[in-house]
């Protein structure tokens, strides 16, 4: 078993995925944990799939798409944002109308470039192969950011995810920190995705934080325990995808889907046998 | 020294799209007192509150809190909203619910609470008589005592004011009677807005009482003349009998604006 793993992790591609994980779980883990307090799931979405629009138009030009993914990301993300502060029952019309538009552009732009376009898959889809030194930095800097925001503001967070309005009285800067939370997720999502691409990337934030949800009451514990699930999941994807040659990050999102099954299996259970 | 007041309205028309909810609404609450608001459903109580606090903004007229804007004076009132956190699921403890009244504007003053925070925070929880909550998960308790975590939020916010909406809809008698006995104490120093339906309670505990329908009927007594309540547009008839014992109004009103 050990032996395997080395072989596994003696491939530099392998170690720097192994990596990649580790700050991509780091960011995911703590922010996902606020995604799902906030039920901002799908404006987390949302985000996700107005990135590719930036994909599809930084390649057409030749730029780097991931330029084009964090632009795309940041700004739909404040827009986002700011309808939600406005009315919720509206925002959620304009998340599902510029989660089509950021796909469509995507995909258009695409389209029209002429040329080689299959690495543009992994930006769907992921692609541990596609993990450079470069996005290394970037997912460093960006788990940096979200524990810093997070650790600083933690009961600022605490206090606008659980009561907005008494937050709003208390005065807290209740705008600002809910649309940098945003960014944040919207940075986290584009680091994500060269892992397990923009369409799976949503259940990489929200998967581990429910089940964590499940079974502690403390928000640091969830944080903590999210970003443990998010790596395990991660390091035994990345495991079987390499022997079995089968793309990591589906078998990383499946994982993670069965271990939720699973989780809620075991919590039923539990319950039912406590009545 | 002229009496400065608290909270001070005047000429206020407020409301949301649709309509005009208060209309052409006064009021000055002054350091000392203790005000009992009532009226029927939908009369424009909670409103009245979002106003006060900066939350909604009003079509006309002006309102101050301590002598600021309601946005600015809003940091000296203590709130309870009528209605309790709707996520039953969220993870918090009962102690770090009532350390969000410990919080301010200023991000480095939040992200390490200071021991005098810590204190306040304690001496809130002894007040309502949840300290043995403290390490509780707030979806672990019952309404009644979740009410009295957030009173003890809004009284470790040391406040100079207090907003109460409702605050013992979901309480048995016994803690109402405590919950009145603890407010009689607080109003040494603290001025009190309370909103009830129970005006039996409500009349036996408050300085003076006041009526919400549209227009706010409060002329600083602390009984309820039947002018008042004719010019209140009806309010709960059977609530209202306590201040007007030798009068029977008829109770059709508040039917219609029951929803
Ligand atoms: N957010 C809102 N948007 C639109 N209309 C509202 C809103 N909140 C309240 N209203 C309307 O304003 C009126 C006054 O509501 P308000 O909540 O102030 O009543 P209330 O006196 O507190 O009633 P209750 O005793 O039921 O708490 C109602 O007719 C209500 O339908
Ligand atoms: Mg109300």
């Amino acid at each position: 078993m050990i032996e395997q793993l080395s072989t596994i992790f003696s491939y530099e591609f392998m170690r720097n995925a192994l990596i990649a994980s580790f700050w991509i779980s780091l960011a995911a883990g703590v922010i996902g944990a606020l995604v799902v307090l906030n039920r901002i799931v799908s404006i987390s979405g949302g985000i996700a799939h107005a990135a590719y629009g930036g994909v599809g138009i930084a390649y057409y030009f030749g730029q780097d798409p991931m330029i084009g993914a964090l632009l795309f990301s940041t700004v739909s993300a404040l827009i986002m944002g700011a309808a939600q502060r406005k009315s919720k029952s509206g925002a959620d019309t304009l998340i599902g109308v510029m989660w089509s538009i950021g796909m469509a552009i995507g995909i258009i732009f695409i389209s029209l470039t002429r040329g080689y376009k299959a690495n543009l898959m992994s930006y769907l889809f992921g692609s541990i192969l596609a993990v450079s030194g470069s996005d290394l930095r970037l997912m460093t800097l960006v788990a940096a950011l979200v524990l810093g925001f997070v650790i600083f503001n933690y009961r600022n967070l605490l206090a606008i995810s659980y009561d907005e309005t008494f937050s709003t009285v208390r005065n807290l800067p209740v705008t600002l920190l809910y649309l940098t939370m945003l960014v944040l997720v919207g940075l986290t999502v584009v680091v994500a995705m060269r892992m397990v691409g923009l369409i799976l990337v949503i259940a990489l934030l929200s998967i581990p934080p429910a089940i964590a949800l499940y079974h502690f009451k403390d928000v640091r514990a969830i944080m903590l325990i999210s970003v443990v699930l998010s790596f395990l999941f991660c390091f035994f994807g990345l495991v079987i995808s390499f022997q079995t040659n089968i793309q990591a990050g589906p078998v990383i999102i499946l994982l993670a889907s069965v271990a939720f099954l699973l989780s809620s299996l075991v919590r039923r259970l539990h319950l039912s046998r406590k009545s | 020294m002229d009496k400065q007041a608290v909270v001070s309205i005047k000429d206020l028309w407020a409301g949301y799209e649709a309509d005009t909810v208060l209309e052409d609404v006064n009021f000055e609450m002054y350091q000392d007192d203790f005000v009992g608001l009532i009226g029927p459903n939908g009369g424009g109580k909670t409103t009245l509150i979002r106003v006060i606090l900066g939350l909604l903004k009003p079509e006309k007229g002006t309102i101050t809190v301590m002598g600021q804007q309601a946005a600015r004076g809003r940091k000296h009132i203590g709130y309870v909203s009528q209605f309790q956190v709707e996520d039953k699921q969220f993870p918090i403890s009962v102690w770090d619910v009532v350390a969000m009244g410990r919080l301010r504007p200023n991000p480095f003053h939040n992200f390490r609470l200071a021991s005098h925070d810590k204190e306040a925070i304690e001496t809130a929880l002894e007040e309502t008589g949840i300290a043995d909550l403290r390490e509780r998960t707030m979806n672990e308790l019952s309404g009644g005592q979740r009410q009295r975590v957030y009173i003890s939020r809004a009284l470790a916010t040391e406040p100079k004011i207090l907003l109460l909406d409702e605050p013992t809809s979901s309480v048995d008698s016994q803690s109402s009677n405590q919950l009145y006995d603890l407010l009689a104490q607080l109003n040494d120093h603290i001025a009190i807005l309370l909103i009830s339906h129970d005006l039996t309670a409500i009349s036996s505990n408050v300085k003076t009482i006041g009526c919400v329908n549209r227009r706010l009927v409060y002329e600083g007594n602390k009984e309820l003349t039947p002018e008042m309540i004719e010019a209140g547009y009806g309010c709960p008839i059977d609530l209202i009998a306590h201040g007007v014992p030798h009068r029977v109004l008829p109770g059709h009103q508040y039917e219609d604006h029951h929803d």
